[in-house]
């Protein structure tokens, strides 16, 4: 999957589940702050991931990604792992 | 010391109106809000009618994360609620002053449930259920919803008595009041509507299947009625302390004065005689009143065959020739189960605030218990200033409301 498809994805199901204002959403917004998250957020992001790009996650990777960057580098790592599998 | 107890605020969302105003015309009119409703046919109901409701859009009022908390019958409660709380003349700062409590009636959260049990059979991982779930299945997401939308501090509770949820939320709610535990709480009651929320009541063959005429299989106490028709929404009712309300300058609309309940201690499902009548009588000694004090009589009456002659039975065991004028509006609404006893409280303070009482729609040929009764069949411009509310449910819970005008 190409980048700009994987950002595509993300940005639409957290302006559309999530009703992120799409302005905010930038490559080196912080991410907790822009999805203004919270542990049920988690949750749910989890859900969004698996139905959009097929795979599941945890909740507790998201403790590492400073910025929205970190988030569409962590969703092509996990694809590229999937299709070298 | 005893606190009287006043109503101070309504609402309703109901198959015969989204708001007061509108509910009040279709009392009026005699409006039914029944329809035959194909989906459910598909599903395998041997009944398809029902009352229709449509879910509110809620996205102008609450955030993302308020809205998908909520299952549909918390939905339809937020819009009676506001509803309420705005006719009360509160404002949400109220709250964050005053220790203000919610008890309201539900018994279900088939759909909630149905969806995220499926969703774990399919993907075989809990947390793919979403973060949501879990507070739309408790049977307390009523409370636990509009609790933390409105940022109640008071007594936090849910009533679950089958049909008599809503009925014994405002008894419960009156006794808390009375006692001076506390000045106001919000009471009622909220009822799914959804494909998965009435198949396991269908199956005891419960329903009418006049399904060639929506509108007239709904008929209590008439001797041709075949089975209730199901049906939701809900009702919110705001009591408070009569010190309270005249405190905050509350616009009153009447006073609750006489709450009655029993058991039955019998059948799981069928009704009896003595139980109804053992609370009706308790809610008239309760509110210090006779038989003939009670000007209106809103009756449980849902249109099954031996529901309502047994209730008739017991009306007339305590009426006799004291007998009042009694209607079911289920005639109109169909039966909304958990949300019943609130929204007939709702009902039947609009008829008494303006003047009239509704016809038991439908209502054509007596049989030999409703003969006994002073049933109204067509709207009646009759004032009355008294009225008893009968809510009864499987497992034999019973409960009697009666309530007074404010003048």
């Amino acid at each position: 999957m190409e980048r700009e498809q994987i950002l595509a994805t993300v940005n639409g199901f957290l302006v559309e589940d999530f009703e992120v204002n799409e302005a905010s959403i930038t490559p080196d917004a912080n991410l907790k702050d822009t999805l203004d998250l919270d542990s049920l957020d988690y949750v749910d992001l989890v859900v969004s991931i698996e139905s959009n790009f097929g795979f599941k996650v945890k909740p507790e990777d998201f403790q590492s990604m400073v910025t929205m960057n970190d988030f569409y580098n962590y969703i092509s790592d996990k694809i590229s792992e999937k299709s070298a599998a | 010391m005893n606190h009287r107890v006043v109503i101070t605020g309504l609402g309703i969302y109901s198959c015969i109106g989204y708001n007061l105003d509108a509910v009040r015309q279709s009392l009026f009119e005699g409006k039914s809000g029944i329809i035959l409703d194909p989906a459910r046919k598909e599903f395998g109901y041997r009944s398809g009618l029902t009352g229709y409701v449509e879910r509110p859009n809620l996205k102008d009022y609450l955030d993302r994360r308020a809205r998908i908390m909520m299952p549909e019958h918390a939905e339809y409660a937020y819009m009676s609620t506001k509803e309420a709380i705005h006719e009360a003349g509160l404002t949400e700062d109220y709250f964050e002053d005053h220790e203000v409590g919610i008890i309201f009636g539900n018994d279900s959260c088939a759909k909630a449930v149905i969806d995220g049990i499926d969703k774990v059979r399919e993907k075989k991982d809990t947390i793919l259920v979403g973060s949501a779930s879990v507070f739309q299945v408790l049977n307390s997401t009523i409370n636990m919803n509009l609790s933390t939308i409105f940022k109640l501090r008071g007594i936090n509770l849910t009533m679950s008595a089958a049909c008599a949820s809503g009925s014994h939320s405002i008894g419960i709610g009156y006794m808390f009041i009375k006692n001076g535990m506390q000045d106001m709480i919000i009471c009622g009651g909220g009822q799914e509507t959804n494909i998965y929320s009435m198949p396991n009541f269908d199956a005891l063959s419960a329903f009418s299947i006049r399904e060639n005429d929506p509108t007239r299989a709904s008929r209590p106490f008439d001797r041709d009625r075949d089975g209730l028709v199901p049906s939701g929404g809900a009702a919110t009712v705001i009591l408070e302390s009569l010190e309270s309300a005249q405190r905050r300058g509350a616009p009153i609309l009447a006073e609750v004065i006489g709450y009655g309940f029993s058991s039955n201690g019998a059948h799981i499902s069928n009704p009896t005689v003595d139980g109804p009548a053992r609370s009706l009588q308790m809610a008239l000694r309760d509110a210090g009143l006779h038989a003939k004090d009670i000007g209106y009589l809103n009756a449980h009456a849902t249109s099954t065959p031996a529901g309502d002659a047994t209730e008739a039975s017991a009306i007339y065991e305590v009426f006799k020739d004291a007998m009042p004028f009694v209607s079911s509006t289920k005639g109109m609404t169909g039966h909304e189960c958990w949300m019943a006893g609130a929204s007939e409280v709702v009902y039947s303070t609009l008829m008494m605030k303006n003047g009239f009482m509704a016809p038991n729609l439908n209502f054509e040929n007596p049989d030999e218990e409703s003969a006994k009764l002073k049933i109204v069949t067509e709207t009646l411009e009759n004032k009355f200033d008294v009225y008893l509310s009968n809510s009864f449910g499987f497992g034999g819970t019973n409960s009697s409301l009666i309530i007074k005008d404010w003048k």
